[in-house]
């Protein structure tokens, strides 16, 4: 069943422009998640994926269903709105652990404090 | 003949995806510690997200889309949770 025969031509070039170039985007993220050397670097590659690839990916859906359907299917945006959100938080989450494990067995290379809390801060909290 | 030019497009599209995917079990598999296998799950089902709506795609559905979003949400609690659990060791206090 080819479904991007029934929208027309203009629309089925740029659905699949835009699917192609976010996979893309998603593959070579992956690829960084392999190939970069310290966890802390690996962190960065996948979010090439989840930021604009996936913008991409969901612009490609919206342009189908609209030339399929005749109406845009909004709530494909909810997606990405929650994706957006979410992302940051469960990734800065996921790095605090491995640095508070890091510092915990002592590994070469890890700041040793958090860099937001200033010496002063430290005598008020020893008082 | 566009739309054949298209479908072979999302065709590809999926290919690059189930790629990035087997990158990501493979970087799950080989560790080294648990944080960047936490990592490579996080990139496994936004990857498999992205497959979800080539699929809706190529079959004209709006439900994988819906099952996107789903993924999207379960994962980041799992994501979180196994965070919590790497710097903690449990996941409710």
């Amino acid at each position: 069943m080819n479904t991007l025969a029934m929208v027309p031509s203009w629309a089925a070039l740029v659905i699949g422009l835009l699917m192609f170039a976010g996979a893309l985007l998603a593959c070579i993220g992956s690829a960084g998640l392999l190939r970069l050397a310290t966890f802390y670097r690996r962190v960065h590659a996948p979010t090439l994926g989840t930021t604009l690839g996936m913008y991409l990916m969901l612009a490609g859906t919206i342009v189908f269903f609209w030339a399929g359907e005749g109406r845009p299917a909004l709530h494909v945006i909810l997606i990405g709105v929650c994706v957006s959100i979410t992302t940051p938080i469960s990734l800065m989450l996921l790095v605090r652990a491995a640095l508070e494990r890091d510092r915990r067995e002592g590994t070469a290379g890890v700041p040793a404090t958090d860099p937001s809390v200033t010496e002063a801060d430290e005598i008020e909290s020893n008082r | 003949m566009t739309s054949s030019l298209a479908t072979a497009a999302v065709l590809a599209a999926q290919f690059l995806l189930l790629l990035g995917m087997g990158m990501a079990i493979v970087r799950m598999v080989r560790g080294p510690r648990a944080q960047d296998r936490v990592l490579a799950l996080d990139a496994l089902y936004i990857d498999g997200m992205l497959l979800l709506f080539t699929i809706g795609i190529r079959t004209g559905s709006i439900l994988y889309v819906e099952a996107g979003l789903i993924i999207a949400l379960l994962g980041f609690a799992s994501t979180a949770a196994f965070a919590k659990f790497l710097l903690r060791g449990e996941v409710i206090e």
